[in-house]
C-alpha cells in the first residue's frame, strides 16, 4: 500500500536535489532510447555530456555553450516570473521572432551608415518588440479575461508567417540575388552583437547575467517579487495583501515579452546573422523547460540553460559523429521535463510504502 | 433504551503527527437520537467517516445489528443504511437539485420520477424544495435540505449529522428538531455531532464525549447539566473573556447605503447596508453562512472597491481605496479562510507576517524587503499571543488551526488598528484559542478601536459585543444593543425560518 | 486573382475535411475538461496520434488499422500525462506543456523514415443514390466513414453527458471533487478515463490530418490544429454542438484562406496563413466575457488527505 502524505513543509534539499535526480534519470532513460536507435548508449552519453565540454574538441564547442545558453536563460528568466505568478506565457518564441524583427528592421533602416547609437537603438527595439508582442495576451487577458495561455500561443504562428513575410518581402536583402533572407548583420559592423567573434561572446550574454541578477534581487529582496510568489502561491491572499492582479499581469508578461524579444535581437544580429525564414530554432519553447529545470530560481535557471545548451551541441554532434537524429534530443530534453515534474512530488509529500498501521 | 443498531468498540486511527481517535467505543440504539459531543480537533469527523466508510480504521470492530461491519467504502455503508449529512463539501454548485440527489444514491430512478419522490418527501417533511433549482443559487439552509431529503430517500437506519445547525437560525432550527424526532418516532436512529450543549440537552437521548480522540465519558443529556458537559469536553474550567471598560467614543467607521454586486455567479449582492461603529465599541454581525459576509468583509478590507462615500472612516471616504491605502489609514481585517486567503499556506510565517504588515510596520524601504524587521515583527505576533510553533521560518500550512489563527488575529491587533474587521475569528479554533482571541478583541476594543465581529456563532457574538445586528441574504438586519436579546429575537432578525415549515407530524411517511 | 474558380459545393465539403480533426480532439478535450483536468497536451497528442497511425497503416497496408493504432498511441502518451497529474499531482499546465514539446520531439523521432511516403487511401462511403444527388450528394454523403464518426461522436458526448450516470458522475467529479469524493466516488479513475479518452480522440484526430486530409507525413504537420482544439472548447462554453458549429467555422475559415490563396488574391500569402490564429483569438476575447459555463474544479489537482 502506497500512500502519499502532504509534509508540513516543502524540503529546501529535495526541492534541489529533485532536477539533479532528474537529469540523472532522463540519461538512463535516454540511453535506453539510443539503444533502441540501435546506437551505443555509453557513447552517445558521452558524445553529448562529455565531448562538448572536455573532449579533444572541446576548446571550439565551450564557446557554443555559452552563445545557445543566453537566449535560454535570457527567455527563461523571463518566463519564470510569470510562472511564478500563475501567469502562462508560453508564446515566447513570438516575442523572440517580433523583437528579432524590430531589432534587425530598425538596423536595417540605418545601412550602410555607420553609427555607436545604432546598436543600442537595436536593442532598444528589439526589448519594445518582444514587449508589445506579450503585450496583447497581457492587455486581452486584463480586460477581457481572455485566457493568456492559448493567445500568446496563437501569437506564435502569427509571428511565423510575419517572420516569412518579412524574409521575403521587407526585410529581404536587395542584393540576394533572389534568395530569401536578409542582409547579413555580420558583415555590418554598427549592428551585430558580437563582443569578440572568434571567442564566442556577444552581448546577449552580458544580458542574461544582468538578467539573472536582476531576478534574484527582485524576487528575494524586492517587494515585486514578494508579490509575484505570493500571487502564484495564494491568489486570494495576494489580492488581501493590497497587489493589484492586472498591474502584475502587465508587468510579468511585459518583462518576460521584452526579454524574449531581447534574446532574439541578439540572436539575429550574433550567431544567426540575418532574419531568415527559419532562423528560430524554438529557443522559446525550450526555454519552457528550462526555466522549470532550474525551478523557476535565477541561479537554477542559469545553470539549467547551460545543461540545456549542452544537450543542443552534444545533440549536434552526436548527429555528426553517431548519426543520431535531432528528434532524438528533442524527446531527450522532454523526457527530462517529464522526470522533474515527476520528481517535483517529493519535494511537497512523503511517500510511505508501510502497511497499514500506527504512524 | 431498544436493540443496539450500532456497536463500536476501540476503534483507532492515526494520522502522522496525530491520533484522531483513540480506542473510542460507544452504542447507538435503534430509534435513538445519539449525541457526538467533542471541540473542534476531538476527533468526531474521523470518527463518522469511519462509519460512512470514507476512512478505514486502524483497529477495533464496528458491528452492525449483531453483524461486523467494516465498510469498505460510501457505497457499502449506504447499501448497509447510512446515511451522511456533511458540513461541508458533498453538494454540487452547478448540478440541479435532484441530480444532486441522484449521485448520492445507489440505483437513482430515471430523473422524472426522482423529482416526484423529491417533492412528496419534502412535503411529509416540511422541508420544501423544488427539484429543478440549481443548488448553487440556493441558501445555506435550502443547500442542507437537499442533502437531508437525498439522505431520507434511501430510508436510512441510522442519520448521520454533522453540525447541522450551524447554518440554520433558531427557527429553522427548532423546525429541523420536529423532523429528527418524527423520524426517530419511525424508528430512524440519529447520531448526532455538536458542540452546542442546550441543542444536545433539547434534542439527545444519549451523549458521547469525546477528546483529544479519546473517548471522556458518557451521559444521558437531559439529566445532566450544561456546565458538567462542556468541562468533560474541554477538559478544564474555561476563563469567560472580561472586558475592562464599557465607554466608547465618537463615532469611527460608518457604512451607509453599501450596494455590491457578486463577482463570482453564486456570490450574493449586499443591498443597501447602514451601520456605524464607535471607537471602544464591538459591532457583532451575526447571520448563516452565505448570506453576505465574505462580500462585506471584501467591501470593508478593499479587496472590492465601491463607490467612495459608502463607507466612510473618521469622515474620510474610503470605499473606492485598496487594502493598502486603507491600511495606512488603520482600517485592518481578517478574512475568514485561514489558508489561501487571510495567508498563504506554503510561504513562511515572517512572509506571511509582511503580507499585511509591510506598510504600518513599515517593512520595506523604498520596495525593498527589510527581512530582519519582518522577521521581529513575525516573532512579536508569535510571542503576544502565544503561537505554538517552532520559529517564524515555519510554513504556515504546519500550523494547527488554532495556532495559525492566534497568529492571523495577532498580525493584525499588533499592528494598532483605529478599525479592525474579523470575520469568523474562532471558527474551527479550539476552545482555549478561541478565548484567547476573544479576549485580545475585547482589550483592543478597550483601547480604543472600533471593531466589526463578522461570526456565525452567536453565542460568541453575545459574550463580546456591545451592540448586534443579522445579515440575511445580502441585506442588514436594524443594529440593536446585544445585551437583553432573545433567541427568539436574534432568530427573527436573522431571517426567521426561511419558509420553512413545520413536519407534517402524524400524516403518512 | 480568379475568385470564380471556387466552387462553393467543393468548400463545404471540404470544410467538413477540414473541421473533422479539429472537432475530434476538441470533443476529447471536452470531456477531459468536463471531468476537471486541462489538458493542454492535445497538440502532442495529435501529432503522436498522426504518426502512429500513419506508420502503422504503410506497415500494415490498412488505414483502419492505423486509426485504431492512432487513438491506441494519443490513449498511450495521455496516460503519460494522467500519471503526472493524477498520481504525482504535478500541476497541469506544466504537464501539458510538457506533453506537447515531448510529443513533438517522439512524433519527429518516430516519423524520420516516413518522409514523402504515400499512406494507403482510405475508402470513402458513398452511399449509391444518395452521393449521386447534385449539390447535397458530394457535400453530405460522399465522406470518409471518419467524418461521421467524428459527428457521431458529438452526438455520443452530449447524449452521455446529458443523460446518463456515467456523464452525471463525470460533471460532479470536474464540479466538486471533494465532495464527489466525500460521497465516495473515485475521482482519479473517472479522470484517468477521461483523459484517455481525450487522448485516443486527439490520436484519431491527429491521423485524421496525416492519413485522409493531407495525407502525408511531416514534422510538425498539425500546425497548432490542438491549441485551437482547446480554444474551441472555450468558444463552445463546454458544450458538445458548439463544438461541432466551432469546428465548422474554424474549418470554413481555413478552407477559404486556402482557396483565396490558391485563387491568388491580392493579399500575401503569409497574411491570409495566420488568419485562423487571429481569429481564433478574436473568439476567444469575445467569449471570455462568459466564465461561468467551466466546470468549477478545471486544473485543480485532487489529493484525498485524511
Amino acid at each position: 500500500m502506497i500512500s502519499l502524505e502532504k509534509r508540513p513543509m516543502p524540503s529546501r534539499t529535495l526541492s534541489m536535489a529533485t532536477p539533479i535526480i532528474a537529469v540523472i534519470i532522463t540519461m538512463i532513460a535516454g540511453g535506453l532510447l539510443f539503444v533502441v536507435l540501435g546506437k551505443n548508449p555509453f557513447e552517445a552519453i558521452r558524445t553529448i555530456f562529455w565531448d562538448p565540454l572536455l573532449g579533444e574538441y572541446a576548446f571550439y564547442y565551450r564557446p557554443q555553450l555559452l552563445v545557445k545558453a543566453a537566449p535560454l536563460v535570457l527567455i527563461a528568466i523571463g518566463l519564470s516570473l510569470g510562472f511564478k505568478a500563475g501567469i502562462w506565457n508560453i508564446g515566447a518564441e513570438g516575442q523572440y521572432i517580433i523583437g528579432a524583427l524590430c531589432g534587425a528592421g530598425v538596423g536595417l533602416a540605418f545601412y550602410p551608415t555607420e553609427s555607436i547609437l545604432i546598436f543600442p537603438a537595436m536593442i532598444l527595439a528589439g526589448a519594445l518588440g518582444g514587449w508589445a508582442w506579450a503585450m496583447i495576451p497581457a492587455l486581452l487577458k486584463v480586460k477581457f479575461g481572455t485566457n493568456e495561455i492559448l493567445v500568446s500561443l496563437m501569437l506564435v504562428y502569427v509571428a511565423e508567417q510575419l517572420l516569412a513575410s518579412m524574409s521575403l518581402g521587407l526585410l529581404k536583402n536587395p542584393e540576394g540575388m533572389g534568395f530569401p533572407g536578409s542582409r547579413n548583420l555580420n558583415d555590418y559592423p554598427s549592428a551585430n552583437s558580437w563582443i569578440n567573434e572568434a571567442a564566442g561572446l556577444h552581448w546577449g550574454m552580458a544580458f542574461a547575467f544582468i538578467a539573472v541578477i536582476f531576478a534574484y534581487v527582485l524576487l528575494n529582496r524586492h517587494i515585486l517579487g514578494f508579490n509575484i510568489r505570493l500571487t502564484g502561491e495564494a491568489p486570494r491572499a495576494a489580492r488581501f495583501s493590497g497587489v493589484n492582479p492586472t498591474r502584475l499581469i502587465l508587468f510579468c508578461l511585459g518583462t518576460s515579452g521584452a526579454l524574449a524579444g531581447l534574446a532574439g535581437l541578439f540572436e539575429v544580429s550574433g550567431p544567426s546573422g540575418q532574419v531568415s525564414i527559419d532562423f528560430n530554432i524554438g529557443y522559446g519553447f525550450t526555454a519552457i523547460i528550462v526555466a522549470f529545470l532550474g525551478r523557476l530560481h535565477p541561479v537554477g535557471i542559469l545553470l539549467a540553460g547551460l545543461l540545456m545548451a549542452l544537450t543542443y551541441i552534444g545533440g549536434e554532434i552526436a548527429q555528426g559523429n553517431l548519426g543520431l537524429p535531432s528528434a532524438a534530443i528533442q524527446v531527450f530534453q522532454g523526457m527530462l521535463l517529464f522526470f522533474l515534474l515527476a520528481l517535483d512530488l517529493l519535494t511537497n509529500f512523503r511517500i510511505r510504502f508501510a502497511a497499514r498501521g500506527t504512524a | 433504551m431498544t436493540a443496539k443498531l450500532l456497536s463500536i468498540s476501540g476503534l483507532t486511527k492515526a494520522y502522522p503527527g496525530v491520533v484522531a481517535n483513540d480506542n473510542v467505543s460507544f452504542d447507538i440504539g435503534e430509534s435513538e437520537v445519539h449525541a457526538l459531543l467533542g471541540e473542534n480537533g476531538a476527533g468526531k469527523s474521523t470518527l463518522v467517516k469511519m462509519i460512512y466508510g470514507l476512512v478505514k480504521p486502524d483497529s477495533g470492530t464496528m458491528t452492525w445489528k449483531g453483524q461486523p461491519f467494516t465498510p469498505a467504502e460510501p457505497k457499502a455503508a449506504r447499501a448497509a443504511g447510512v446515511a451522511m449529512v456533511f458540513q461541508h463539501f458533498s453538494l454540487f454548485d452547478a448540478l440541479k437539485v435532484s441530480e444532486n440527489v441522484a449521485l448520492g444514491m445507489e440505483n437513482p430512478p430515471p430523473m422524472g420520477d426522482l423529482a416526484r419522490r423529491i417533492r412528496r418527501v419534502s412535503e411529509t417533511y416540511g422541508l420544501p424544495l423544488d427539484p429543478n433549482r440549481v443548488v448553487g443559487d440556493l441558501s445555506a439552509g435550502e443547500r442542507q435540505r437537499v442533502e437531508i431529503i437525498r439522505c431520507l430517500l434511501q430510508d436510512p437506519k441510522l442519520l448521520i449529522m454533522d453540525e447541522p445547525t450551524s447554518v440554520l437560525t433558531p427557527q429553522e432550527v427548532e423546525i429541523l428538531f420536529k423532523t429528527l424526532n418524527k423520524l426517530k418516532a419511525e424508528g430512524t436512529s440519529i447520531l448526532y455531532i455538536s458542540h452546542k450543549l442546550e441543542e444536545i440537552r433539547t434534542l439527545c437521548d444519549h451523549a458521547t464525549i469525546l477528546r483529544l480522540g479519546k473517548n471522556v465519558g458518557e451521559c444521558v443529556p437531559a439529566e445532566t447539566s450544561a456546565r458538567e458537559m462542556a468541562e468533560l469536553m474541554v477538559g478544564d474550567t474555561l476563563q469567560t473573556p472580561t472586558r475592562t471598560t464599557d465607554k466608547t467614543g465618537e463615532v469611527v467607521l460608518d457604512v451607509s447605503g453599501l450596494s455590491l454586486e457578486p463577482s463570482n455567479p453564486f456570490g450574493t449582492r449586499l443591498k443597501n447596508i447602514h451601520f456605524t461603529v464607535r471607537a471602544g465599541e464591538i459591532l457583532g454581525l451575526g447571520g448563516v453562512a452565505g448570506n453576505g459576509q465574505d462580500e462585506l468583509l471584501a467591501a470593508l478590507s478593499g479587496e472590492t472597491l465601491t463607490w467612495k462615500d459608502a463607507i466612510k472612516v473618521n469622515g474620510k471616504e474610503v470605499a473606492n481605496l485598496g487594502p493598502n491605502a486603507r491600511r495606512r489609514m488603520g482600517i485592518l481585517a481578517a478574512p475568514e479562510e485561514r489558508l489561501g486567503h487571510a495567508a498563504a499556506p506554503d510561504m513562511s510565517l515572517t512572509e506571511n507576517a509582511l503580507l499585511t504588515g509591510a506598510i504600518r510596520e513599515k517593512l520595506t524601504a523604498k520596495g525593498f524587503v527589510n527581512w530582519s524587521a519582518t522577521t521581529t515583527f513575525a516573532e512579536k505576533v508569535i510571542k503576544a499571543f502565544d503561537v505554538r510553533t517552532p520559529g517564524p521560518h515555519v510554513a504556515a500550512r504546519a500550523l494547527s488551526g488554532g495556532n495559525l489563527q492566534k497568529f492571523v488575529i495577532g498580525r493584525e491587533v499588533l499592528q494598532r488598528p483605529e478599525v479592525l474587521i474579523v470575520n469568523q475569528p474562532t471558527w474551527g479554533v479550539d476552545a482555549a484559542a478561541a478565548a484567547a482571541i476573544r479576549q485580545a478583541l475585547l482589550d483592543l476594543a478597550a483601547q480604543g478601536a472600533a471593531i466589526v465581529v463578522i461570526s456565525q456563532d452567536l453565542d460568541e457574538l453575545m459574550e463580546i459585543s456591545d451592540r448586534f445586528g443579522a445579515l440575511n441574504e445580502g441585506r442588514l438586519s436594524d443594529i440593536r444593543p446585544a445585551a437583553g436579546l432573545t433567541i427568539d429575537e436574534i432568530g427573527l432578525m436573522m431571517g426567521g425560518a426561511h419558509g420553512m415549515e413545520v413536519a407534517h407530524v402524524g400524516e403518512d411517511a | 486573382m480568379d475568385l470564380s474558380a471556387i466552387n462553393p459545393v467543393l468548400l463545404v465539403a471540404s470544410l467538413m475535411v477540414a473541421a473533422t480533426p479539429l472537432l475530434l480532439a476538441a470533443v476529447g478535450e471536452l470531456v477531459v475538461e468536463k471531468a476537471g483536468v486541462l489538458n493542454l497536451g492535445v497538440e502532442g497528442m495529435m501529432i503522436v496520434g498522426a504518426i502512429s497511425g500513419f506508420a502503422i497503416s504503410v506497415e500494415t497496408g490498412s488505414p483502419l488499422v492505423g486509426l485504431v493504432a492512432a487513438m491506441i498511441g494519443g490513449a498511450v502518451l495521455s496516460l503519460l500525462f494522467a500519471f503526472l497529474t493524477q498520481v504525482a499531482l504535478a500541476n497541469q499546465v506544466a504537464s501539458g506543456l510538457a506533453l506537447t514539446l515531448f510529443g513533438l520531439g517522439l512524433s519527429a523521432l518516430m516519423g524520420q523514415s516516413y518522409v514523402g511516403i504515400k499512406p494507403p487511401a482510405m475508402a470513402r462511403l458513398d452511399i449509391p443514390v444518395l452521393s449521386d444527388l447534385p449539390v447535397i450528394g458530394p457535400i453530405l454523403f460522399s465522406h470518409d466513414p471518419v467524418l461521421y464518426i467524428g459527428i457521431a461522436l458529438t452526438a455520443g458526448v452530449w447524449a452521455l453527458l446529458k443523460y446518463s450516470r456515467a456523464g452525471l458522475i463525470l460533471r460532479a467529479v470536474g464540479e466538486s471533487h471533494d465532495a464527489a469524493h466525500a460521497l465516495g466516488y473515485n475521482v482519479i479513475r473517472v479522470r484517468v478515463l477521461a483523459i484517455m479518452f481525450g487522448g485516443a480522440c486527439a490520436g484519431l484526430g491527429g491521423a485524421y490530418i496525416s492519413l485522409i486530409r493531407v495525407p502525408q507525413w511531416t514534422e510538425g504537420m498539425t500546425a497548432g490544429i490542438g491549441w485551437i482544439a482547446l480554444a474551441l472548447v472555450v468558444f463552445a462554453s463546454w458544450k458538445p454542438w458548439r463544438v461541432l458549429l466551432g469546428a465548422y467555422l474554424f474549418g470554413g475559415i481555413n478552407v477559404l484562406q486556402l482557396n483565396l490563396q490558391a485563387a491568388g488574391i491580392a493579399i500575401p500569402v503569409e497574411y491570409l496563413a495566420m488568419s485562423p490564429y487571429l481569429i481564433t483569438i478574436l473568439v476567444l476575447v469575445i467569449m471570455s466575457a462568459d466564465k461561468s459555463r467551466a466546470p468549477a474544479s478545471l486544473g485543480r489537482t485532487f489529493h484525498a488527505s485524511q
